[in-house]
């Protein structure tokens, strides 16, 4: 286990080091007082845990492929940037942006993310992403969704669960929703579709490893009824340019 | 040696301090410093309120010369029309990354005529801009200033010894300039009477609100769009006499299908707003920190295009782009608000 103070690292610095402790065997990192620094553990392919506490900055996670990344604090814009395997843990809110053209993996976020979560997110074979967010999102959640699964919890909220533009554009993976989604959210070529068993099936698998995390009473989330938004089609630009 | 270049956006962070205790420029440059990815080295600024107590009463005129004989046409233009009771070139220090600064000058002036003191500078700052070739008005407030220049923000601060000045409220900027060019006169704060705005996005509304308050006597000619709004909001708020509250909805009004939604009452107001100021809407990506003597606004566009986060204590209140600007000087452990879309986040002087 390597133990680093950060304050005042530049971040080219903190994952140069980052990099070269991984090189030589390293595979637990502490960081300490981080406050900013960007793209934290980035294009990681080993399976390391690195543990933050403060306020990493942009972009954390950034196309990693394995790693374990556990945040006590806040997370800024771009969480887990088109990764493609391992796990982001936020025990705080999370910015804008995240899970940006994720591919693969879990991002699971205690309280808040803002605007764009889950944009582009995709999903292929056994490639599945997963986001789970405990509080509430901002609008365009799931814009131009693929693939992949996105969970919003809603608890300790101030105001709609979720934004305007939900889904605009997706045509692959679901979002479900705890609590009731007014349809007028719901961006063009976004349902909203029963829920079956088959789903609760999937979210009690999926939020069991959520409640671990945040040691959170599973059976508390089911007490609500979740609703489900899936793509209106899975091709809803084919003939965009053919008629 | 391997060139590497950041992908990014620019800048932004701002506190006050609820008391009016006034609090050395330092502060800022730590939070601005702490975001240095975010510009590139083109641009960066500060204003700064409550610096000049011993001249309280007069208009702070910061002028930057790109030579002298645009120093000349306007102090003869100065002298013409307004009492000036001190002048001075601004305080500079050597610093190695700043190159080839403009002559920057301060003047403490009052207008000569005193029916509508506020209108006579406003008058004199857009002659300057306009007619005086290579001369350009960066602030014009009382007891505040602004401070900008090309440069990453904390070698501007260093250049404008920031350290030794104290102000109640401050804002910064550091720039990453995308579609207009990275000059003095470009860089943030933008600044006309007391208020100054710093601004991280693109404006697609400029050329509609510049021509429409081009109507009101605001002339824009700084090459940026953030210039723009210091106008809008002179008009809106000063002028046209609007609450605070009002002119951010006129900046980033509901959609029509959010007004459609509302109660009747408030559904006419939205609806009369913007129809009545559909020319000062601000179209594209920005977040904005705006200020003036008694407080500070932080404000979002109507879809979340840039970041923006809040935090409060006791005495302060302090909005960034990034959580780590504020995390950086506010040793307190303090929860972090963060706004939606086109929701303004007022903070006023005294409101403890």
């Amino acid at each position: 286990m390597l133990e680093v103070d950060a304050k005042g690292f530049d971040y080219k610095d903190l994952n140069r080091l980052i990099r070269e402790k991984v090189a030589e065997g390293e595979r637990h990192f502490i960081l300490r007082h981080v406050n900013g620094q960007r793209y934290v553990g980035a294009g990681i392919e080993e399976k390391i845990k690195i543990e933050i506490y403060g306020t990493p900055g942009q972009d954390l996670g950034t196309f990693m492929q394995g790693p374990e990344i556990v945040v006590y604090g806040n997370a800024q814009d771009g969480v887990g940037n088109t990764m493609d395997d391992g796990k982001i843990i936020v025990h705080g809110l999370a910015g804008d942006i995240v899970g940006y053209a994720m591919r693969g993996g879990r991002i699971h976020i205690l309280g808040d993310v803002g605007y764009r979560t889950g944009i582009h997110m995709k999903g292929f074979d056994k490639k599945n992403p997963v986001i789970i967010i405990g509080g509430c999102a901002g609008g365009f959640l799931g814009e131009y969704m693929a693939g992949g699964i996105i969970i919003v919890l809603g608890f300790n909220k101030r105001g709609p669960i979720v934004g305007m533009c939900l889904g605009t554009g997706m045509h692959g993976g679901v979002i479900y929703v705890r609590g009731k989604v007014d349809t007028f959210y719901l961006g063009e070529g976004a349902v909203l579709k029963d829920i079956e068993e088959k789903d609760y099936k999937l979210l009690r698998k999926l939020l069991k490893e959520y409640c671990e995390d945040f040691s959170f009473e599973l059976e508390k989330i089911f007490d609500h009824p979740f609703q489900k938004i899936v793509p209106a089609s899975s091709r809803p630009y084919g003939q965009l340019y053919t008629t | 040696m391997q060139v590497s270049k950041e992908i990014s956006g620019c800048g932004l962070t701002g506190f006050l301090h609820k008391k009016g205790k006034k609090i050395s420029g330092d502060l800022i440059v730590t939070s601005i410093a702490n975001m240095h990815e975010r510009g590139n080295g083109l641009g960066g600024g500060f204003a700064a309120y409550g610096i000049y107590p011993e001249y309280s009463d007069y208009y702070a005129l910061h002028i930057m010369y790109e030579d002298n004989l645009a120093k000349k046409e306007t102090e003869s233009l100065l002298k013409e029309n307004l009492y000036i009771a001190y002048e001075e070139v601004i305080p500079q220090r050597k610093n190695r990354f700043i190159s080839n600064p403009p002559i920057l000058k301060r003047y403490f002036v009052k207008p000569k005529s005193s029916s509508s003191p506020d209108d006579e500078i406003v008058k004199e700052v857009m002659k300057i801009n306009l007619y005086i070739k290579g001369a350009f008005v960066f602030s014009s407030g009382k007891n505040m200033g602004v401070f900008k220049g090309v440069g990453f923000a904390e070698d501007i601060a260093d250049f404008f010894k920031i350290d030794e000045y104290k102000g109640y409220i401050w804002i910064a900027h550091t720039r990453f300039p995308t579609n207009t060019p990275g000059w003095w006169g470009g860089a943030h704060p933008f600044s006309l009477l007391d208020w100054a705005i710093v601004h991280n996005g693109e404006l697609s509304s400029y050329g509609i609100n510049k021509r429409y308050i081009e109507m009101f006597g605001y002339h824009c000619c700084l090459l940026t769009d953030t210039e723009v709004v210091a106008y809008l909001l002179d008009l809106l708020i000063r002028r046209h006499k609007l609450p605070l509250e009002i002119a951010c909805k006129i900046l980033a009004p509901p959609f029509w299908d959010e007004i459609e939604r509302m109660p009747e009452e408030e559904k006419r107001l939205y609806t009369t707003l913007r129809a009545v100021y559909g020319s000062a809407l601000l179209n594209g990506p920005f977040a904005i920190l705006f200020s003036f003597k008694d407080g500070l606004v932080g404000l979002n566009d109507r879809i979340k295009l840039r970041p923006l986060v809040c935090a409060e204590t006791e005495d302060m209140v302090f909005m960034a782009s990034e959580e780590c600007a504020i995390r950086a000087i506010c040793k307190e452990e303090v929860n972090i608000y963060v706004p939606k879309a086109g929701e303004a986040v007022i903070a006023r002087l005294g409101n403890a």
